[in-house]
C-alpha cells in the first residue's frame, strides 16, 4: 500500500492566497491541482512536500479563451477541457492530437495543463507542443507578474524557472493566421509516454516557409527545441527534400538516451521520421 | 482535517488525515468496497468513481479535495432497487468474469453514456482505455455497453 508521508493541507481561495501560503510554507510546499504527477511521486515518496496547498478551487485559473489574436489557457485548465474545445482544435491541432495521446481520458480529467509543464518531465507531450507554438508562461509572485518564453520556462529535467513562491497561472499563444500544426508519437502503448514525439507550427507564404516551430520530446532536445533546424527551414520552400532535411537536422540537435523504451538509433530515427510526419501534416494545413 | 463529502446522495463528515486518499476513504471508513483499489499507481482503473460526475482515480485524489464535493461509488448506480442499464448490461452480455475491473468500468461507462448516449465501440474502447480488465474481457464489456445505450434508446 503506497501512502503518502504526512503534510499540511491547505485550499487556496485566490491567486494572492495560494501565494501567501507559498510564502508561508516557505520552499518545501507544493502547489496540487489535479495532482497526478505529485501523489504519485508522493506515494512513492520520491517528493515529501512539508504541506500541499490545493488549488483546485481557483477559477480564475481555469478560464480557456481567445483574447483577440491570442490563445489564453489558464494553468487549471484541464487536459480533457483542452482537448474538447474546438476553437483549440480550430486555431492549433497540435493541442488536440498531443492531447489524445496523453495518458486516459480518466486521468485527462483530473490532470492540468499548468501541471504537466511545471511537473517538467522529460517526456511530457504538452512542453513540446508549447515549444513548437512558442507559448509564453505567465507566473505570478510576491513582486507581480511576469512572462517568460516557453522556450526559457524549462530548465531541465523536473526544473522550471517557476521560483519558491511564484506559480504559473496562464499559457498564452499568438495566433497567426494560415499557419498550421500537427503533432506525432510512438508510444509502447495507449496512454503510455513516448518513445520519442515531435510537433510542427508551420505557416506559409506562397509555399515558402515564413515561420516554423518545432517541438521534441523524450529525445533530451534542450528547452524541448530544435532551433537549428527551424533555421536551417526558415526562408525556403517547404517541398519534402527540404522537409526531410530539417527532420534530419531536427534529429542530429537531440540527445536521446537509452532506456526501456528503446536505444539511442531508434530514438534519434523516429525524432527526425516524426519530425518530418509533422512538418509534412502542418505544411498541408498551412494556408487552409 | 474535517471533511463533508457527500457519497451517493448521502452527507458524511470525518475527521481524516490529509494523506488519506479518497479509495481508502471511501472503503476503509465508509465500508463502501464495491470501488476496488488496484495498482495503486492511476495506470489500471479499478477505483475509478465520479467526482461531481466526472470518472477519477481516487487512488490519486486525496479525501480532504472532494470536501464539498459529491462521489458516486459503484454502489450509487442502482436506484430504487433497479440496476442501472450499464449493469445490466455486464450482466446480460457477460461483461465480467473476475469483477475486479467492474466497478470502474461501470461508472466510467455511466459517463460515457450520459455524454454520448449511442458510442461507436472505438469510442466505448476509448472511454475505458485508461482501465485494464486483467481478464482480457474488453469484447463483452464493449457489447455490455453497446447493449446498456440500446436499451436506453429503446425506453
Amino acid at each position: 500500500m503506497q501512502v503518502p508521508a504526512s503534510f499540511e493541507f491547505e485550499r487556496a481561495e485566490s491567486v494572492e492566497h495560494a501565494l501567501e501560503l507559498l510564502e508561508r510554507y516557505g520552499p518545501e510546499a507544493r502547489l496540487v491541482a489535479g495532482g497526478h504527477s505529485l501523489i504519485p511521486m508522493m506515494k512513492l515518496r520520491l517528493a515529501q512536500p512539508d504541506a500541499l496547498i490545493d488549488i483546485n478551487g481557483l477559477a480564475e485559473l481555469s478560464h480557456l479563451k481567445v483574447t483577440g489574436d491570442t490563445l489564453v489557457i489558464g494553468a487549471l485548465v484541464r487536459h480533457a477541457a483542452l482537448l474538447a474545445d474546438e476553437a483549440v482544435g480550430a486555431y492549433f491541432p497540435i493541442f488536440h492530437e498531443a492531447e489524445r495521446v496523453i495518458a486516459d481520458p480518466v486521468v485527462r480529467n483530473r490532470g492540468t495543463v499548468g501541471g504537466s509543464l511545471c511537473q517538467a518531465d522529460p517526456s511530457e507531450d504538452l512542453s513540446a507542443a508549447f515549444a513548437a507554438v512558442r507559448a509564453e508562461a505567465v507566473i505570478a509572485g510576491p513582486g507581480g507578474r511576469r512572462t517568460v518564453p516557453i522556450r526559457e520556462f524549462h530548465v531541465g529535467p523536473y526544473e522550471t524557472v517557476v521560483g519558491p513562491g511564484e506559480m504559473l497561472i496562464e499559457l498564452r499563444v499568438r495566433i497567426r493566421p494560415g499557419a498550421g500544426s500537427a503533432y506525432e508519437k510512438v508510444e509502447r502503448r495507449v496512454g503510455d509516454w513516448p518513445v520519442a514525439a515531435a510537433g510542427a507550427y508551420l505557416r506559409l507564404d506562397g509555399g515558402v516557409i515564413a515561420e516554423v516551430g518545432l517541438g521534441l520530446t523524450a529525445v533530451g532536445a534542450e528547452h524541448f527545441a530544435a532551433p537549428f533546424a527551424e533555421a536551417y527551414l526558415i526562408g525556403k520552400t517547404a517541398g519534402e527534400a527540404v522537409l526531410r532535411e530539417g527532420a534530419r537536422i531536427a534529429a542530429d540537435g537531440c540527445a536521446p538516451q537509452a532506456d526501456q523504451r528503446g536505444p539511442v538509433d531508434y530514438k534519434r530515427h523516429l525524432a527526425g521520421e516524426l519530425t518530418y510526419r509533422a512538418l509534412s501534416r502542418a505544411a498541408e494545413r498551412s494556408g487552409s | 482535517m474535517r471533511v463533508s463529502v457527500t457519497v451517493n446522495g448521502e452527507n458524511f463528515v470525518r475527521d481524516v488525515e490529509p494523506r488519506l486518499l479518497l479509495v481508502h476513504f471511501l472503503r476503509d471508513e465508509l465500508r463502501l468496497t464495491g470501488t476496488h483499489w488496484g495498482c495503486d499507481t492511476s495506470n489500471c482503473g479499478v477505483c475509478v468513481v465520479q467526482l461531481d460526475g466526472v470518472p477519477v482515480k481516487s487512488c490519486t485524489v486525496l479525501t480532504v479535495m472532494a470536501d464539498g464535493h459529491e462521489v458516486t461509488t459503484v454502489e450509487g448506480l442502482e436506484k430504487d432497487g433497479e440496476l442501472d442499464p450499464v449493469q445490466e448490461g455486464f450482466v446480460q452480455c457477460h461483461g465480467l468474469q473476475c469483477g475486479f475491473c467492474t466497478p470502474g468500468m461501470l461508472m466510467t461507462a455511466r459517463w460515457l453514456l450520459d455524454r454520448n448516449p449511442d458510442p461507436d465501440e472505438g469510442e466505448i474502447r476509448e472511454a475505458i482505455s485508461g482501465q485494464l480488465c486483467r481478464c482480457t474481457g474488453y469484447e463483452n464489456i464493449v457489447r455490455s455497453v453497446r447493449w446498456a445505450a440500446e436499451k436506453e434508446a429503446s425506453v
